[in-house]
């Protein structure tokens, strides 16, 4: 948490998160992300070396399912919720960016 | 990672690979004096009936969108649970690539893509079930196994309009959700292929124990098994050179097409003294060559931490146990087991076609019904292509042809149309098939007196054996087969012999 | 037989309509005419679901008369928050991303409430996917705290809360990621309970940080909520986090006094409350030293890191659970040319600011060289508090804390500062990064009249002397009253 985070990391995180934010959003954003890792600063001091980091509050293990099929959801039902759909699947505008 | 989801790099295996320096070993295959370094990431689809997180059936080929639950859609509120039996597949495959099961974990791999769900792809990460093996190829090289780790499918995309359905220049597309959460084991291989047709030889073996294992279908023209390739070139003793993942191989023939062309071309732009980048790299079909998808520095963050919704994977030293105990002998063992019993070495292409029928078994029954094993494994190489691994021809009528054979009654060439016989009819005497083609044995007079004969020509022999030494049996036989240019009996002739000196 | 009041329990509907001697469709009325009355003021809901609700009903009666048993919660009209599925019935988590999807789905807390007789009367507003304190965060608007129609109701799970307390529904359900149904619960003026991790199945629960979420109830007495839990609790296959171990009744559990209990002081608590809020916490300290327990001190140091390291692992576990809202599916869309612009514009149009700011955040936490300093580091930091709380349970069965550190405060109050905002729960945040139960107990009120709700902890699975805590505290009011 040494540096302070930059507009150009508000601009990579935002492109990561699917977040279209304007130059005013990305100002305004990055002043309240510095100003709460600031907050965030009484955690650094810690010596956490030997602290094994906890994911999950219930150790469980070894937690499946049989093998077997269920009747899943109905095709139609599902489609006419969806914001486009073309012949029995989910229609989405051409992808780019991903191949050239 | 979906085909078509090519932004994407290798679930996990970033720098995976240990690019030291290579000792050069002088057992070097060069070409133009550069060393090739193939590593694989081959990803199959498991056999079971659900998928890996959800009770939607995975099935290949039904309509789209119909095996789909609240978890396959990634809808909110949906958990993931993970399936028993892909788990036990997973074990099956890190047992026959001879790695270590241990305690694993699942990861959220982040990033957008419209045939992946919720945006993150479950994955094992820096703990995966299966880790540190090997595959030994037929001629006994063994190929490291990195590791073999469970994730989820993708859904499929499919473009439309622009030219001829590509992603690139399409108008829109349409995404099936069957395929996503299809459970999937990706093996990646350490950088210890050293030829194309090493990675040939890889994927058929790969394929093979899987296959037998009953873990997958492994079929790559339906997408069951997926293979992608890390290429790179050095000159022995120098450091490994930069590497490029190679993507949309869709055959074996393909792999090593897609390996030769891509190591020319780091090959030519290193003698060129041009720099190779790091980058993942797409093969087309149609023109034979690999062309960039996108560079390393593209490479998405995929932000990966623990599954909150999953807990970790540690299979019991029971459950590995009685998953071993249930595991069949795998194509390596097999034509061993063969290999022993014939005299033919292991990677004998008799020896490769029989096992991967799964005729292996049938040879040896052949050789248990006292048929000559070396010929049986000729014969059903041969003339078995059409039978499955239980052929209908019953193993003793095999064998008595193999002992015509070898008694010399008939040429290999009779012994050939006499089979044919046996095949078609699914089954018979071939002793009688062949005297009805007329390839008769010697008369019972004619034989008689010939065995006088060889009896008289070998005093020695016919004395050690009159005095009740059986095994000189063998060298009056052998002498009377010679004798009769093999048109004898080998039956008839021992049992003449036995009565000669009971008489 | 007298119509219900308003003060009738679930317990006692349910005991009254099972028996014949109450109509669930009465219950039911009654409860419908207090929402035409108060609704259009506390807007405590996104959907009033009348017409089902009486075909509910019906049914309900119908099986009693046909001499069947509906079940424990038999007639007992029932509010969800909106961000648990119903099948065909709009769930929205607040959000304009998911305005108008229907999940074709039941969440299994829904399909246990149904089986039990329960009556579903609507869905509750929230903060835009949970997160939030105030239902300020609403896309529909905010909900007003029935107490007091100036405040807010707290949150995120604001229209729950305000549901019973306005008595809209006999109980509600909630959800608590950080604090949202006892901070809620305490400014309204009601019962709510965030049980162990693993206690209540998540399947069907919109999630906002999948390791902290659980569901819980809002009720007016201790017994309902014990017996909401009874019915919604217990394992299930769906969720590979639910606890397969059997859970007691809780029913059972209240009926046990504190006698012998060893009841919690954390010395090194964050200050910060106000002084209202204290002097009725140590009015409950004084009534369960009166009721038989013994007041114990122990210390929870790493209690103060709860804030930052929850702010760390809940918007990183959200900004991942909130990626699949990107217009393919289901949801919102906004057109685009491409598909990857499609995914920007839309998310950037479904989402309110703060779920935005919570999104970037953990989007930054994860991110290639940062997570080690921020969400790797918040790990270590959760398993300190766990560590502590598990060292103080040695010495103490349950602890008592402020739920908030303040009653209900007006709109407006936290201005843009999610810092500020974030403060509210203060108190609540680490039980939810150790996993533990915790609830709120309205006990007695503070400032201006407004109610004030002492928090009772306790370990993994200690949910019957946490009960038996609460129901001492309930009694020692009645007794006051
Ligand atoms: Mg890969
Ligand atoms: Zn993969």
């Amino acid at each position: 948490m040494s540096e302070r985070i930059t507009t150009a990391d508000v601009v990579k995180v935002a492109k990561l998160a699917r977040l279209d934010l304007d130059p005013a959003a990305i100002e305004r954003t990055t002043a309240q992300l510095a100003g709460m890792l600031e907050h965030f600063a009484d955690i650094d001091a810690l010596d956490l070396g030997d602290v094994q980091p906890m994911n999950q509050p219930y150790p469980l293990v070894n937690v499946f399912r049989d093998d077997v099929i269920v009747a899943g959801l109905n095709r139609d039902e599902v489609l006419a919720a969806a914001p486009d759909a073309e012949d029995g699947r989910f229609r989405v505008p051409p992808i780019l960016g991903l191949d050239s | 990672m979906s085909e078509t989801s090519v932004s994407q790099g290798t679930t996990g295996t970033a720098g995976s690979f240990v690019y030291t320096a290579g000792p050069a070993t002088g057992n070097e295959i060069l070409i133009d004096g550069w060393e090739l370094i193939v590593g694989l990431e081959v990803h199959v689809e498991l056999a079971t009936l659900t998928k890996l997180f959800s009770a939607s059936a995975n099935r290949f080929g039904d309509d789209p969108n119909t095996n789909i639950d609240p978890v396959t859609l990634g809808l909110p509120g949906a958990l993931p649970v993970l399936n028993r039996h892909a788990v036990e597949l997973a074990m099956r495959i890190g047992l026959a690539l001879n790695c270590t099961i241990q305690p694993s974990t699942f990861h959220r791999k982040n990033y957008f893509y419209p045939d992946m769900p919720k945006a993150y792809q479950i994955s094992q990460y820096d703990q995966p079930i299966n880790v540190n093996g090997f595959l030994a190829l037929p001629d006994g090289k063994q190929i490291g196994i990195e590791r073999a780790h469970l994730e989820e499918d993708t859904g499929k995309s499919t473009h439309f309009g622009g030219t001829g359905g590509r992603i690139h220049g399409s108008d829109y597309s349409l995404i099936d959700f069957n395929r996503a959460g299809v459970p999937l084991v990706e093996i990646v291989s350490r950088p210890d292929i050293r030829t194309a047709e090493e990675a040939r030889q890889y994927v058929t073996e790969l394929r093979s124990i899987l296959v037998a294992i009953g873990a997958s279908d492994a079929k790559m023209e339906e997408g069951s098994m997926r293979c992608d390739a890390n290429v790179s070139v050095h000159k022995p003793g120098t450091p490994y050179g930069t590497r490029c993942e190679i993507k949309n191989v869709n055959s074996i023939r393909s792999l090593g097409r897609a390996i030769e062309y891509e190591a020319r071309r780091q090959i030519d732009m290193n003698d060129a003294g041009e720099t190779v980048r790091q980058e993942t790299r797409h093969w087309d079909e149609n023109d034979g060559r690999t062309h960039t998808l996108r560079s390393k520095e593209d490479a998405d963050d995929y932000r990966y931490f623990l599954e909150p919704d999953l807990v970790p994977l540690h299979p019991s030293a029971e459950w590995i146990q009685a998953v071993r105990d249930a595991m069949p002998m795998l194509p390596g063992a097999r034509r061993a087991r063969l290999s022993q019993a014939t005299g033919v070495p292991a990677d004998a292409e008799a020896i490769m076609v029989v096992v991967e029928r799964g005729q292996d078994d049938y040879v040896l029954a052949v050789a248990a019904a006292g048929g000559d094993v070396g010929r049986a494994l000729v014969h059903v190489k041969e003339a078995f292509a059409d039978e499955g691994a239980t052929p209908t021809v019953p193993a003793a009528d095999l064998a008595g042809l193999t002992l015509l054979e070898v008694r010399g009654s008939i040429t290999a060439t009779q012994a050939k149309t006499v089979l044919a016989d046996i095949v078609a009819a699914g089954g018979g005497d071939a002793t009688a098939i062949a005297a009805a083609k007329g390839f008769e044995a010697m008369d019972t007079g004619a034989l008689e007196a010939m065995v006088d004969q060889v009896l008289a020509d070998n005093p020695v022999a016919w004395a050690k054996y009159c005095s009740g030494e059986d095994k000189a049996m063998g060298a009056l036989v052998g002498a009377a087969m010679k004798a009769s240019q093999g048109k004898a009996d080998g039956k008839l002739v021992t049992a003449l012999v036995q009565a000669k000196r009971k008489g | 037989m007298s119509a219900p009041t308003s003060a009738s329990s679930a317990v006692q509907i349910a005991a009254g309509v099972r028996s014949g001697q109450l109509k669930a469709a009465d219950v039911l009325e009654e409860h419908l005419a207090r929402i035409d009355n108060r609704e259009g003021e506390i807007h405590a809901f996104n959907l009033v679901l009348a017409d089902q609700a009486r075909a509910a009903a019906a049914a309900v009666d119908a099986a009693v008369a046909a001499g069947n048993d509906p079940g424990p919660l038999a007639g007992v009209p029932v509010a969800l928050k909106d961000n648990m599925c119903t099948h065909g019935i709009a769930t929205t988590c607040s959000s304009k991303i998911l305005d108008g999807w229907k999940p074709p789905y039941d969440a299994t807390v829904v399909t246990r409430l149904i089986a039990a007789g329960a009556v579903t009367v609507g869905k509750t507003n929230l903060d835009e996917f949970a997160m939030g304190s105030s239902t300020e965060n609403s896309a529909f608007g905010a909900t007003r705290n029935p107490r007091d129609t100036s405040r807010v109701p707290g949150g995120s799970s604001g229209g729950s809360a305000a549901a019973v307390a306005a008595g809209f529904s006999s109980v509600s359900l909630g959800s608590d990621t950080g604090g949202s149904i006892r901070q809620p619960a305490a400014l309204c003026g009601v019962v709510g309970v965030k049980p162990t991790y693993g206690y209540v199945s998540r399947y069907g629960l919109v999630a906002f940080a999948s390791s902290l979420d659980q569901i819980g109830p809002f009720t007016n007495t201790v017994e309902d909520a014990a017996l909401l839990l009874d019915v919604i609790g217990g394992h299930d296959p769906m969720d590979s986090t639910s606890i397969p171990a059997p859970q007691p009744s809780l029913l059972g559990a209240i009926q046990q006094g504190v006698e012998g209990l060893r009841v919690g002081r954390i010395t090194d608590l964050p200050e910060g409350a106000d002084p209202d809020v204290v002097e009725r916490l140590e009015a409950a300290f004084d009534a369960l030293r009166a009721a038989g327990a013994t007041i114990v001190d122990v210390q929870v140091p790493a209690f103060s890191y709860g804030l930052t390291a929850y702010y760390l692992i809940a918007p990183a576990e959200a900004s991942s659970n909130l990626a699949r809202y990107d217009g393919v599916r289901y949801g919102m869309r906004v057109n685009a040319p491409d598909t990857n612009s499609m995914y920007g514009v839309t998310r950037t149009a479904g989402f309110g600011d703060e779920v935005k700011r919570r999104i970037m955040l953990g989007t930054y936490a994860l991110s290639a060289g940062y997570y080690d300093a921020y969400y790797g580091k918040a790990l270590k930091v959760r398993r300190m508090i766990a560590d502590d709380f598990d060292r103080a349970y040695q010495r103490a069965d349950v602890l008592l804390t402020p739920t908030s550190p303040t009653v209900a405060f007006p709109f407006g109050a936290k201005g843009d500062n999610p810092f500020a905002m974030y403060l509210c729960d203060v108190y609540t945040i680490p039980t939810n990064l150790a996993g533990h139960p915790g609830m709120s107990v309205p006990f007695g009120t503070g400032a201006e009249g407004l109610p004030v709700g002492v928090q009772v902890l306790s370990g993994t699975l200690g949910e019957p002397q946490m009960f038996r805590t609460a129901a001492a505290l309930e009694r020692a009011m009645g007794a006051a009253k």
